[in-house]
């Protein structure tokens, strides 16, 4: 049973599939760190971008990675004119309000998705889909290893983006004392929007890394979002390096519980440990400030 | 009895409608309306008046649900006795989890996102277990008997639903007046302030959210006898977690009409749209989606926040500068 024949492939597999939860939940701990709010429409969103991803292709013919290009500038744009023309005067600065707007948005979003596309199930057929690599004892296919590989360059660009622009030291400034930034000179409802655009970015990205090996229909980015909110407490809400590390640990803990328990209880590690992290260690693992 | 005034009357009012109509359509409304007014009302005296934003009431509701359906089903118990140990069940689940979350501390968002993961583990094991029946889920046989909770026609399951939404409605508008109340509130506005003061915060939110969680529970219960079929999903799944606080969130609150006002407005939402789609999928949720977003934007304070804004009119809070957080 614990032979590493068996253990190190699902390891492996289990760290590819956390860093898209951790891409995920990096868009979702940006956003709750700096807006103190939780997006209830990052799921649909993220349904939005895959199915983006998938017509890309099917009718352009462009292929995810390269599609990504394309996907996120437009996604930062639609995140950032969300915030900043609906999100921001409908909810009047009140957290239930932030809930309420984002839950309805997720609700218009899936739903028109629906209307339009129907609940067909679909996937696409890309020729290196099933190209694997030998890893020791594992397989690992290719495209887990690319989003992988585009995870942990997305979380090192995010980072550079906080530590040395300006605009990412405002947003820092803004996620510590938004009346102070405020004070400064700083565009409040410009960096949220920002904020949000970046977030909005994220699961753009993820949608072009899960298209490959996933399928998309109406609902599909829900499982992630939930997912990712377990994500993002256990790593510590708004830090980067928590949601990057977080999303690692929960894929792996999926991924054994799996093998431990069976294929349909293999979520039920996540959300146990999510609830034990929670009640011994409640600022998550990186969280500074509860 | 002035301050139970209004409930007398509203309940009264509600209790005409079958002397009205008894057309299965609008009872068949108003009866899901009164279940998630009573879902949602138990939502309020934790979300409302205690200000612990709970995610998962659906622990509650399915934990009821489940708990009726399964010991009539398996241990051939009686469905009145089943739903008071139902109810009672739904009320151990939330001192539970109230015991866990509220002893380590969690606020605000924590607390939202851990009673959502109670939720799902929950409807996870629901969803596997055999003594749910798993999958498949759990139907509960016909035997149209007052006994056994069950009904042909629609009527008696109205003035059931009525009698435990005009239960739950005094209740709360006592806690309201009552000295407990008192010490939700102050915990709601300032948990740190309200320790200081000598109110046991911990003691006052596990006694909320028991309270609570019975509530939400017994609308488990109805839901169970009134539809004879549960599983994972519609026990435990995120739809009964979002009606139960949208329902409070859109009526106002932390007012006791709250949850009614917004259960039959978003269920009279729910209709309408479906009537102006008519059957293309998706289409009625869209405008729902979209009329959620437009009354929240014109409407940020619910409907009770709504009438008080109409008849006294006072600066508008729309255009806070710095968009402070309530």
């Amino acid at each position: 049973m614990l032979s590493p024949v068996i253990l190190l492939p699902a390891i492996l597999n289990g760290l590819m599939t956390g860093a898209i939860y951790a891409l995920v939940a990096l868009g979702l701990t940006l956003i709750y760190g700096v807006l103190h709010i939780i997006n209830f429409a990052h799921g649909a969103l993220l349904t939005a971008a895959m199915f983006a991803a998938f017509f890309a292709y099917t009718l352009l013919g462009l292929d995810p990675y390269l599609a990504v290009f394309v996907l996120a500038p437009l996604f930062f744009v639609a995140g950032y004119a969300l915030q900043r023309f609906v999100i921001g005067p409908a909810a009047h600065g009140e957290d239930r309000n932030f809930l309420l707007v984002t839950l309805g948005l997720a609700v218009l979003i899936e739903n028109a998705l629906l209307y339009f596309f129907r609940a067909d199930t679909r996937t696409i057929d890309l020729p290196y889909a099933f190209n694997v690599i030998e890893l020791g004892p594992a397989f690992i296919a290719v495209p887990r290893i690319v989003a992988f590989v585009t995870v942990i360059v997305v979380a090192l660009a995010l980072w550079a983006i906080m530590q040395w622009t300006d605009t990412g030291k405002a947003i820092r400034a803004v996620a510590r004392e938004k009346l102070g930034a405020e004070l400064c000179g700083i565009n409040v409802t410009h960096i949220f929007a920002i904020t949000f655009g970046l977030g909005t970015a994220c699961v753009a990205v993820a949608a072009c890394l899960l298209i490959p090996t996933y399928y998309v229909n109406p609902t599909a980015g829900e499982a992630f979002v939930l997912i990712a909110f377990t994500v993002v407490v256990l790593g510590g809400m708004g830090s980067v390096a928590g949601a990057l590390i977080g999303g690692l640990c929960v894929g792996v803990i999926e991924s054994l519980s799996s093998v431990f328990f069976g294929e349909s209880l293999g979520q039920i590690g996540i959300f146990a440990s999510f609830i034990v992290t929670l009640l011994v260690r409640p600022s998550g693992l990186f969280g500074a400030r509860a | 009895m002035k301050t139970y005034l209004s409930i007398i009357v509203v309940v009264a009012l509600l209790a005409a409608v079958p002397m009205v109509t008894t057309s299965n359509v609008v009872l068949n409304f108003l009866v899901t309306a009164l279940l998630i007014a009573l879902a949602g009302q138990g939502w309020n005296l934790l979300g409302g008046y205690g200000g612990q934003y709970s995610f998962g009431h659906a622990a509650f509701f399915g934990t009821a649900a489940y708990a009726t359906a399964i010991l009539q089903v398996r241990y051939g118990l009686n469905a009145w006795v089943g739903s008071f140990i139902g109810m009672a069940a739904g009320a151990l689940v939330g001192a539970v989890i109230g015991a866990l979350t509220f002893r380590s501390g969690l606020r605000g968002s924590y607390f939202s996102l851990v009673t959502l993961a109670f939720a799902e583990v929950l409807r996870i094991i629901a969803s596997v277990a055999p003594i749910t029946g798993a999958g498949v889920g759990t139907l509960i046989p016909l035997d149209l008997h007052a006994r056994a909770f069950q009904f042909q026609s629609r009527t008696p399951f109205y003035f059931i639903a009525l009698a435990l939404v005009a239960v739950s409605l005094t209740v709360i508008r006592a806690i309201e007046n009552s000295r407990f109340g008192a010490y939700l509130v102050a915990v709601r506005e300032n948990e740190d302030a309200a320790s200081a003061l000598g109110v046991d915060a911990f003691s006052v939110k596990l006694c909320a959210i028991t309270i609570s969680a019975a509530i939400t529970a017994a609308a488990g219960c109805f839901y169970a006898q009134y539809f004879l079929f549960i599983d994972a999903g519609i026990a435990y799944g995120p739809w009964i977690s979002i009606d139960a606080l949208l329902a409070p969130i859109v009526g106002g609150a932390g007012t006791v009409f709250g949850p009614l006002l917004g259960a039959l407005a978003i269920k009279t939402l729910g209709e309408t749209t479906k009537l102006i789609a008519a059957d293309a999928p998706g289409l009625d949720l869209m405008f729902y989606g979209l009329l959620l977003v437009g009354i929240v934007g014109l409407a940020p304070r619910g409907i009770a926040g709504l009438s008080r804004a109409i008849s006294r009119p006072r600066r508008s809070s729309i255009s806070t500068p710095d968009g402070s957080r309530g």
